[in-house]
């Protein structure tokens, strides 16, 4: 059985840091990096992870684009790729490029996707794919906050040998992250969520357990399954962003918001993507109200990343006990014993939510976790 | 409490020698073993030395000690016994004895499906050849007994129909209705549907009344805990799936060479105990239940046991078997609950396959028919004995039968003790739990009881009752 | 000593038997048999007749099972080729198994368990007929007592999950009784108990509250005090837990459950280490549960039979599955009839062939030997550890913020090592076995330590047994740096190939793998 694969390098991405600079994000940031004496090493890195591809003896169809853009990296690692893509000014790709590459692979049919870049490329990556393929991310950029990538390339080669040799159609969601420029207008570091690849579920790292575990994919199903049949008539729940909380909202009937903010009464959408100010509105016209949050993979806020609308204002109105924490057992583990943390900018509440806090992870079961705020960032 | 100061050698313990002790105290930089300890603090420290029976036995004086307290047992095979329900004397052959008895397959666990290979394929070889009896293409991996299958099989039915009644037989084996109360809990509302006092039939009269849109299956055992055989199996299967339940059946699969698979009379789900199948009572250690279901993705989601799976390798017609992943089946009605399958009863999956290689389909055939045989005769033989009545007369039967002694003065309990003074365990005793029956006990009658051994229980029996 | 095999010496030559021994569904020839059935003789066949014609047709079989047709000879000849195809801890080290205890299981219990005064018992015998085993079950239960500081044993459950199970159902049972079986809905377990502790309350409708572990490995106080309340039917945990960690603070925890009205069962999963020095009763739980097939030398046949053998203190006792063995003086008896019992969670009186076998063990070692194997187990485990910590990219989860002694067992990470060379812990663990060594127990999920890895070596490993491990690992490690494609189909001396996986469906008899096939083919 033939798999088809992607391969997209975004070739000016991980130049700035050799330079000093904050990633290659913009025409003049590119420029400037140039002007520095900044090396490419998106091809090299793209080419370490085809090596293992290469060396693995499977049935792989290799898909690219022209130049700098993948193909220079296949014939580095010694692999005859098909050409889908050409850019229209090679030598000088831009991240509309990237986005059109995505486009072609997906027209030609592949089964996975591998691009090596940064956080941009990962952005444009879900901007034009979304979740319709999976994809194994080299890491080749200068800012890395997304969860997307590998640890290295050689481990993106490996991932990519496995789960081709496997057959595993396993996947799991990664978090698109990159820095928030609004926050960073205001002096602050902060990342911000723009989206969800689907990555493989390593099969290695699946071994045969004492116990059989079932993918995170199910897992969350059933999470959302029994966060949705637990909803209390004329409730009002306020459903944040993330893929877990769109999974409630696909189990009640609708497509939630993925980076945004629904409010949800009865079972029934009743506003979409709404700002801090409806919010207000909504709770302050409820019976009684709720707010269903999960932590931003890896770093785990609940509260001050990505749903900012979900304000102190609105979750004092809603009140100290009406948040409900959602997320996997897996998730959970992913954060290597570090504590949930919120940072909203009403430091008394910081101070009410820290402590212990259930965690909804599955039907029936709670984990006790600790809520911490950073006081240190400040 | 220093250094356990005796300096034993134990055979078990190949560092126990002092030397080797030392010098491997030595290296982990600690003064004593005691040592090590020292997380544990003193208000929770054990303050005396445990008070157990005496210093380490020698191999010679632990096998005194053991025979000797087992010595009091008398076990069927000193006498003559005809217990079963649930349980049963059957002859098991010596080839059995020596792959139960393989180290290999004894001490090993169960990781890595390459370097375990030999277990594996002893469990998929098992499952395959369940497979056939039953009539199903799908079967688990063990159970701790038929109780335990049984109420997987329920819950299992519950999970894809996502209803919450259960329709079991009157005639079903008290333990095995009492482990599926336990074990399904609040999940499952059980109901319990009667049959005919002559021919065993399930009442379905009664059947059609308790099956409604709440029903999840029905269950019913061939052949029963009573020794009948069902005879209207076909339609409760129809009535059951006519109300979108699931016909779940209970079998004895020593039956099987002779007795239809169940999926050819429209199981949905079969379960059952291998014990029959080479493997010695043991009080019932003996026991170990199995599920078969079709392959199909709802039965394969919910099945509650460890799953073994057939895989190609690259190597043309070799093959190695793995734990199935069950990722890979999208079937989002599996409770978070029903998963906590561990440790069970494998190495008697492995002497079952055991059992069915040596026996074959002309083996199975004549199991079946021998007991048969042997049972009619034993029912003819008891039931011409005056004061007593052999219950179900109008139903055929296999291996078990009701006994009913309402016409003499004694309890079955009685006659049981009477039975013991002529070297004879009768039948089990029915009369608490199955009170419509009145003084009634389940005999049961295999291939090791010959023509001069029922002759002798009904000798017995006259002497008993006079 | 001189003749002690050289340090860290490896088999280099090593190879499993690779018999490539087809399915034994594939052998045989029409017309073998492997056995000859007694035969009935001619006076209960005439007597019987034709025994099939009453049967309703419906239930007669039409065809017969497609069983194979073999020859004795060739029974035995696969199912031996099958064993020898079975690293079993009798052929090789299984240390790194941890959490799973494997111990040497003494010869002689086989020998014992195999008495036909044991395996020809019929369950429903009259007890004056099976005193000797009553007796047994007896005397262990008062061992177990001692050794754990609870009152009563049952031996019913057939494996540590049942034994837990059995421990959440006489929760239930006990606060039914004061009227609080519904408001007390909630059992609270810690991530590195043993899942069961999780699942088997779960599904007799616990909800279940996990304490995840703070800095030290340990789950914390506090996260306690903030689960613990009147819903709390109560707290079930490990201890030691499966990282090796021992919690200092238990009786703290107990105190917290029980002030909120809640019972505690320690799951002794890994008392292999505490034998003779702490008790449950010491740190003040209710009830109890060892596993035979770990703690007391039973072999794990593959995965079972086993034995969750589980005691309660005296107020429990009312609550225990039935029926108990009892001793009135004279003769020892079953009673079931206890109204307050959770009923029964297995028929029969359990595996009594392991719990002799368990039985056995204790007397083999009497009572100093129980804690000597103890002290034996941590030392063991901590020297091996210090050759583990010694391979370069190796660590031990929680060293930095916990430095107390692992007990029994480790959990480690390959994190590092993992990082550097892209060699995961399951790639490890595939390649020890070309080694002659089993491969090692990762982690149960989720997975809190990146690349896990857990070693639990038990009294019952040579000094050069431990040294030979460390070895084996050192080496897989330094391949992973030199030769990392080595790794790709490994293990390479073992008893077949690797999986080919892609596009394959499981199957769970080779009926289902012919018709998954054929549907591809076609």
């Amino acid at each position: 059985m033939t798999s088809m694969v992607g391969l997209i390098v975004n070739p000016i991405a991980g130049m700035g840091g050799s330079v000093g600079l904050k990633g290659t994000d913009g025409d003049e940031v590119v420029r400037r990096a140039r002007e520095l004496g900044a090396i490419p090493r998106a091809g090299a890195r793209a080419a370490a992870a085809l090596e293992e591809l290469a060396g693995a003896g499977l049935d792989v169809r290799l898909v690219t684009c022209a130049g700098d853009m993948g193909e220079n990296a296949a014939l580095t690692a010694h692999m005859v790729p098909e050409i889908v893509f050409r850019p229209a000014t090679p030598g000088d790709t831009s991240s509309d490029d990237t986005r059109q590459a995505a486009r072609a692979m997906l027209d030609a049919g592949v089964d996975l996707l591998v691009f090596a870049g940064g956080d941009g490329t990962a952005r444009d990556i879900v901007e034009a794919v979304g979740e319709a393929v999976p994809v194994v991310a080299v890491p080749a950029g200068v800012k890395i906050h997304s969860a997307v990538y590998a640890v290295n390339p050689r481990a993106a080669g490996d991932l990519l040998v496995a789960v081709l040799r496997s057959g595993s159609a396993r996947t799991r969601e990664a978090e698109v992250m990159d820095v928030d420029e609004d926050a960073v207008r205001d002096g602050r570091l902060a990342t911000r969520l723009y989206g969800y690849l689907r990555v493989p579920d390593d099969a290695r790292l699946v071994q045969a357990g004492k116990v059989r575990s079932r993918s995170e994919d199910a897992t969350a199903d059933l999470l959302a399954a029994a966060v949705a049949d637990s909803m209390e008539p004329g409730t009002t729940y306020i459903l944040g962003p993330g893929t877990t909380i769109r999974r409630i909202a696909r189990r009640l009937g609708f497509e939630g918001t993925l980076l945004g903010v629904d409010v949800v009464r009865d079972g029934a959408l009743v506003a979409a993507d709404v700002g801090e100010r409806q919010l207000l509105e909504h709770v302050g016209q409820a019976r009684s109200a709720r707010i269903v949050v999960t932590p931003i993979g890896g770093q785990g806020y609940l509260f001050g990343r990505g749903n900012q609308q979900i304000s102190a204002r609105v979750i004092r109105a809603t009140g100290f006990d009406g948040v409900i924490v959602v997320a996997t057992a897996d998730k959970l583990a992913a954060l290597a014993g570090r504590p949930l943390l919120v940072d909203t900018d009403d430091e008394d509440l910081n101070r009410m939510l820290s402590g212990y806090i259930p965690v909804v992870t599955g039907r029936g079961r709670r984990a006790m976790y600790p809520v911490a705020y950073p006081r240190d960032e400040r | 409490m220093g250094d356990p100061a005796t300096g034993t050698v134990y055979p078990y313990i190949p560092n126990s020698v002092p030397a080797i002790r030392a010098g491997m105290l030595a290296e982990v930089g600690a003064a004593s073993s005691e040592e090590l300890y020292d997380v544990i603090p003193a208000s929770i420290r054990l303050d005396h030395p445990l008070q157990l029976p005496g210093p380490p036995l020698s191999e010679y004086d632990l096998r005194r000690h053991v025979e000797g307290l087992l010595a009091s047992n008398r076990p069927t095979s000193e006498v003559l016994s005809f217990l079963g329900g649930g349980c049963w004397p059957h002859f098991v052959p010596a080839v059995c004895d020596e792959i139960a008895s393989r180290g290999e397959f004894v001490t090993a666990y169960h990781d890595g499906e390459r370097s375990m290979l030999g277990s594996y394929q002893a469990q998929f070889e098992f499952q395959s050849m369940m497979g056939e009896l039953t009539g199903m293409q799908m079967v688990s991996t063990t159970t701790y007994d038929w109780g335990t299958a049984a109420a997987s099989s329920l819950i299992m039915a519950i999970q894809i129909t996502g209803r919450h009644e259960v329709v079991v037989p009157a005639s079903i084996s008290p333990v095995r209705l009492r482990e599926i109360r336990t074990i399904c809990g609040p999940t499952a509302t059980i109901r319990v549907v009667g049959h005919d006092a002559n021919t065993g039939a399930l009442d379905q009269a009664a059947l059609r009344a308790a099956v409604t849109a709440e029903t999840a299956a029905v269950y019913v055992e061939v052949p029963s805990f009573l020794g009948f055989l069902e005879p209207g199996a076909p339609v409760i299967g129809e009535i059951a799936k006519a109300a979108g339940a699931l016909f779940v059946v209970g079998v004895d699969p020593s039956s099987l060479g002779v007795l239809a698979a169940p999926r050819t009379y429209g199981a949905d789900i079969v379960c059952g105990d291998l014990q029959p199948l080479g493997i010695h009572m043991t009080a019932g250690g003996g026991n170990a239940g199995f599920i078969a279901t079709p392959h199909e993705d709802r039965y394969i989601a919910t099945c509650p046991t460890l799953l073994v799976s057939i895989v190609p390798t690259v190597h043309e017609g070799e093959y190695v078997f793995e734990w199935a992943n069950f990722e890979s089946i999208s079937y989002g009605l599996r409770a978070d609950s029903h998963d906590f399958a561990g440790t069970a009863q494998t190495i008697w999956a492995i002497v079952a396959g055991a059992y069915l290689a040596l026996m074959g389909p002309q083996g199975m055939r004549e199991l079946g028919e021998t007991i048969m045989q042997r049972g009619a005769y034993a029912r003819a033989r008891l039931a011409a004995l005056p004061g007593l009545r052999v219950a179900f007369g109008g139903a055929a039967h296999f291996k078990e039968f009701v006994v009913c002694f309402d016409q003499t003065p004694l309890s079955v309990a009685e006659i049981n003790a009477g039975l013991r003074e002529h070297g004879i365990y009768g039948g089990k005793d029915l009369t608490a739990d199955f009170p419509e029956l009145g003084k009634a006990a389940l005999y049961c009658v295999t291939e090791i009881h010959r023509r001069q051994d029922v002759d002798r229980l009904v000798a017995a029996l006259g002497e008993v009752l006079r | 000593m001189t003749a002690r095999r050289r340090q860290g010496q490896l088999r280099e030559r090593f190879h499993q038997a690779a018999w490539q021994e087809p399915l034994v569904i594939h052998t045989g020839q029409p017309g073998r048999r492997g056995m000859l059935l007694p035969d009935a003789g001619p006076e209960i066949r005439a007597a019987a007749g034709d025994v099939l014609s009453p049967v309703p047709n419906s239930l007669r079989r039409a065809e017969p099972p497609g069983l194979p047709e073999l020859s004795q000879p060739e029974v035995v000849r696969h199912y031996t080729r099958l064993s020898q195809m079975v690293l079993a801890n009798n052929v090789s080290t299984s240390l790194g198994l941890g959490t799973t205890t494997m111990k040497y299981n003494p010869v002689v219990n086989e020998l014992l368990s195999r008495s036909p005064k044991l395996t020809e018992l019929h369950p429903d015998q009259d007890e004056s007929t099976m005193q000797g085993i009553l007796e047994l079950l007896y005397r262990f239960s008062a061992i177990l007592a001692e050794v754990s500081g609870m009152e009563r044993f049952t031996f019913q459950p057939a494996g540590g999950s049942q034994g837990i199970l059995a421990n959440a159902l006489m929760m239930r049972a006990y606060h039914a009784s004061r009227g609080e079986a519904e408001q007390r809905d909630e059992v609270i377990t810690t991530i590195f108990s043993h899942p069961a502790n999780a699942a088997a309350p779960a599904t007799i409708g616990y909800k279940v509250i996990t304490l995840y572990p703070g800095p030290d490995g340990i789950p914390e106080l506090d996260a306690l005090r903030a689960a613990a309340g009147p819903r709390t039917a109560g707290l079930m945990m490990t201890n030691p837990e499966d990282t090796g960690i021992f919690n200092p603070r238990v009786a703290e925890y107990v105190e917290v459950v029980h002030a909120a009205g809640g019972l505690c069962a320690y799951d002794q999963a890994n008392a292999n280490s505490i034998l003779g020095v702490t008790r449950a009763r010491d740190a003040g739980f209710d009830m109890c549960q060892f596993n035979l097939h770990k703690t007391f030398g039973v072999p794990h046949g593959c995965m079972g039979g086993a034995v969750g053998a589980t005691g309660v203190q005296p107020a429990l006792v009312p609550f225990l599955p039935s029926p108990t063995v009892e001793f009135d003086g004279t003769r020892y008896y079953l009673d079931a009839d206890r109204p307050l019992s959770v009923g029964a969670v297995r028929s029969g009186l359990g595996n009594i062939g392991s719990t002799l076998k368990a039985y056995a063990w204790v007397c083999a070692m009497g009572a100093e030997g129980l804690r000597d194997a103890a002290h034996m187990a941590v030392l063991n485990n901590n020297y091996l550890l210090q050759k583990v910590l010694a391979i370069p990219g190796a660590s031990l989860s929680f060293a930095a913020t916990n430095p107390t002694r692992r007990l029994e067992q480790a959990r480690y990470s390959w994190e590092q090592m993992a990082a550097e060379t892209g060699i995961h812990t399951t790639s490890v663990h595939d390649r020890m076995i070309d080694y002659g060594v089993q491969g090692y127990f990762s982690s149960h999920h989720p997975w809190l330590v990146p690349e896990p890895f857990t070693l639990e070596p038990t009294e019952s490993t040579s000094q050069e047994e431990l040294d030979e491990f460390a070895a084996v690992l050192g080496r897989v490690v330094d391949e992973a740096h030199q030769n990392p494609g080595i790794f790709a189909s490994a293990p390479h001396n073992s008893t077949a190939g690797a999986p080919v996986r892609q596009g394959f469906k499981p199957a769970m008899t080779w009926q289902a793998f012919e018709a998954i096939r054929d549907t591809a083919g076609t």
